[in-house]
């Protein structure tokens, strides 16, 4: 098989489910069971009165793999729409992270510093500690966290990437 | 229907199953569905099958749907009664069989609380359930048992389990008929046109064609296969079937090449992987048929069409993908093909037959015949020349003896044929064969059985004793798991390494203490003669038929050969042919 379509590439999938109970361990299962990578997932209701789910994955794999994960979760029965970001056109993607920073002295301030250019906002302060809130995509989250490591990092807490296609046409 | 009409879980349930046409549930009862066999002993309208084991149920009710096309019903209790069906389950799943399978489960208020014989059901089985359900209110119990049901039937079928809890079959609620549930599930039944053309230029610029044809086209139903069998005679294009499929198209045409795979003809295989057009309606690419993927059909343009996108492009890469059901892709196909009045290339069809032919020619399946032991494929032969007239349905267990009846017998009608293909699940055949009798009180049921097989549910024979189906068990008695003996001879330096069970049971003896008949052949002469017994006994019959423990199954692609590397069998040296070096066996 040529190099193309054994290469290997990182999608991010919007699913569209009932939000009823047992359904994440469906697609988390589906998952599990047949090898596949997750590398991210979040989940939320997006529509109460009709009571619908959003699942944004990022996974990994072939053209061949992507393929059968989508054809995958499209078999689940609670799953409405399955759309692949990556490859339906452009979307904007974004994760929130929560990063803990524990030091003092010139540290302390050059955590402040870095966590401005970043657009991080500190929702929390101690003497000896901030809670940043840092938004993004996910490459400009991991850059962040990786400055604050030697600066006192002691905790951080992901969502996982959540994704919209641009334009104006939904899922 | 009367609105606002309110009973209890138990006879709402019974209800929804008699509106769903359901005329048989096959279970076992227990505490937590006490409730909903009292409502069962009330009525009559449903008949219900007590088997020995739960694991028979499924079985048992995958044989009653694969023999119907109907859904088959399944009721069971919860914890280990739930737990035991999880084998039948994952065998449907497999194979596609349409079922419904209820369990009982502990009230509401105790799930979660390790009571006594509580499971998490719908956790264990979701990867070997097409979907299942938690109910937890009596006002949901139609309107799930209606959707339970057409997702067990729509697109690609499969098994669905309902958990019951006891209070919720208790409870009082309110009905809903079938007609008034909209389900969300809506597979694609209908090809794209686009696709079907396209496929029909394929088709009429083959040079060397074969129909690649599997469980799919017998589960789309009769009409499916009808549709087959007119496409392949219009095209004369040649057909092989996989072991899901045999029947799908009649075994008694010459376009038919046998069945392919691991232990396929070496036409069917030879003529796989030659091919410059691969045409797989309803079959999957199981490993099991494509041997290694590499040099698979390397040849070939390939159109596949499915009901299940998820089986396209799976393990082998198409060129065409149709998905669709395989009646309405076949019919908008024929459709097509006569609206362009489309031709074959009879030329190069003519000298792709005479290469078929050259193939067919090596008579793969003979074997030498013997005088002192009855040779399993002789015992296969004289069930299928002398029951043959009856169209008898043959369920098998798993091993030797399955490919051996796969190969030899022939199938010229859909759903005759129940055999456990996917899971290849030993205990499978006899209680299947119950749940066929069941569905066909009239016609004659043959289990084809291994003696290691058989005893995996034996217990069924006392079912059938109860219910008065006149099942016949053969049993192929070669003293070993023989499909694992060959592996260990042919792979594993001739280790049998826990494959010979040395004691067995005196089976006639057994067939006789669970009140049905026993008998036994030890000679080829006295095979003909039991069968004949056999046939003349309205009741439950066990034979036993003493075989020549050391046949094998040929021909056979070794797991990870591809299809033109197939061993034959020792007897093939002796004939005519090339390149015979190797002890015993020919690589082809």
């Amino acid at each position: 098989m040529s190099n193309a379509v054994q290469e290997v590439n990182r999608h991010t999938i919007a699913v569209l489910v009932d939000n009823e109970s047992g359904v994440l361990a469906r697609v988390i299962g589906l998952f599990s069971g047949r090898g596949y990578n997750i590398e991210s997932l979040t989940v939320a209701e997006v529509d109460p009165r009709e009571k619908l789910s959003r699942i944004t994955i990022v996974t990994s794999g072939t053209a061949m793999i992507i393929e059968q994960i989508k054809n995958q979760l499209r078999r689940l029965v609670p799953v409405h729409k399955v759309q692949d970001l990556t490859t339906q056109g452009p979307h904007v993607s974004r994760e929130l992270a929560l990063v803990k920073v524990s030091a003092g002295g010139e540290k302390r301030v050059e955590s402040l510093r870095i966590a401005d250019i970043f657009r991080a906002r500190a929702i929390d302060s101690t003497n000896e500690s901030f809670v940043f809130e840092v938004v993004g995509a996910t490459d400009k989250v991991d850059a962040f966290i990786k400055l604050m490591e030697p600066l006192g990092l002691t905790d951080v807490s992901r969502t996982g990437v959540v994704a919209i296609a641009r334009g104006p046409n939904p899922i | 229907m009367a609105h606002h009409e309110t009973l209890t879980g138990a006879e709402i349930l019974l209800k929804a199953l008699v509106d769903q046409g359901v005329e048989v549930i096959f279970g076992y009862p227990g505490g937590a569905v006490l409730p909903i066999y009292d409502e069962l002993f009330k009525q009559n309208r449903l008949r219900h099958v007590l088997v020995r084991h739960e694991q028979a149920a499924v079985h048992a009710a995958e044989g009653y749907a694969r023999s119907t096309g109907k859904v088959g019903c399944v009721l069971v209790t919860s914890g280990p009664g739930a737990t035991n069906a999880v084998t039948g389950l994952a065998d449907a799943l497999c194979d596609s069989v349409p079922l419904v399978c209820l369990t009982g489960q502990v009230p509401t208020h105790l799930i979660g609380n390790d009571a006594f014989q509580e499971a998490d059901i719908t956790g264990i089985t979701r990867p070997c359930t097409k979907h299942n359900y938690l109910v937890k209110d009596t006002n949901d119990l139609a309107r799930t048992v209606h959707e339970a049901f057409h997702v067990a039937r729509s697109g690609r079928p499969g098994p669905v389990l309902i958990d019951l809890p006891k209070d919720v079959v208790q409870n009082k609620g309110e009905y809903v008929a079938p007609a008034k549930v909209k389900s969300k599930y809506k597979p694609q039944v209908k090809g794209d046109m686009k696709g079907i053309e396209k496929a029909v230029e394929m088709i009429a610029h083959a040079k060397r064609p074969i129909f690649y044809v599997g469980g799919g086209v017998i589960n789309s139903g009769p009409a499916a296969c009808q549709l087959l069998t007119q496409f392949v005679r219009m095209t004369g294009f040649p057909c092989t079937l996989t072991l899901m499929g045999l029947g799908a198209f009649p075994g008694s045409d010459p376009l038919f090449l046998g069945m392919l795979g691991m232990h396929g003809t070496v036409e069917a295989n030879m003529a796989m992987h030659d091919c410059d057009l691969m045409i797989n309606i309803g079959a999957r690419f199981d490993d099991r048929v494509t041997g290694k993927l590499d040099g698979f059909a390397p040849k070939s343009k390939k159109i596949h069409v499915d009901i299940d996108p998820s089986s396209i492009n799976k393990n082998v890469a198409v060129d065409l993908a149709i998905v669709g059901d395989c009646a309405h892709v076949l019919e908008d196909m024929i459709k097509a093909w006569k609206a362009k009045q489309a031709r074959v290339d009879d030329k190069a069809l003519k000298a792709w037959w005479a290469q078929i032919d050259r193939w067919r020619s090596s008579n793969c399946l003979a074997f030498e015949g013997s005088n002192k032991l009855i040779k399993p494929q002789y015992a296969i032969q004289r069930i299928y020349e002398m029951t043959k007239h009856r169209n008898p349905y043959i369920c098998t267990e798993v091993g030797q003896h399955q490919m051996w009846a796969a190969q030899h017998l022939k199938f010229d009608l859909p759903h005759h044929w129940m055999t456990s293909g996917g899971l290849g699940t030993m205990g499978y055949g006899l209680p299947s064969a119950m749940g066929v009798q069941m569905a066909h009180p009239e016609a004659l049921v043959i289990d084809i059985a291994g003696e290691s097989s058989i005893q995996m549910n034996i217990q069924e024979l006392a079912t059938l004793v109860q219910h008065r189906l006149p099942v016949k068990v053969v049993i192929l008695n070669n003293q070993y798991m023989g499909m694992v003996r060959q592996w260990q001879e042919l792979i594993h330096g001739g280790r049998y390494s826990e494959s010979h069970m040395i004691h067995h049971p005196d089976f006639v003896k057994l067939a006789e203490a669970f009140g049905a008949v026993g008998l036994r052949a030890e000679s080829p002469s006295e095979v003909d003669g039991v069968i004949n017994e056999m046939l003349a006994v309205d009741r439950p019959v066990v034979v036993e038929m003493r075989t020549d423990a050391s046949e094998n199954v040929f021909p056979m692609i070794m797991p990870g050969m591809a299809h033109n590397e197939m061993v034959l069998g020792p007897e093939d040296r002796s004939r005519d042919n090339p390149g015979s070096e190797t002890d015993g066996m020919v690589l082809v």
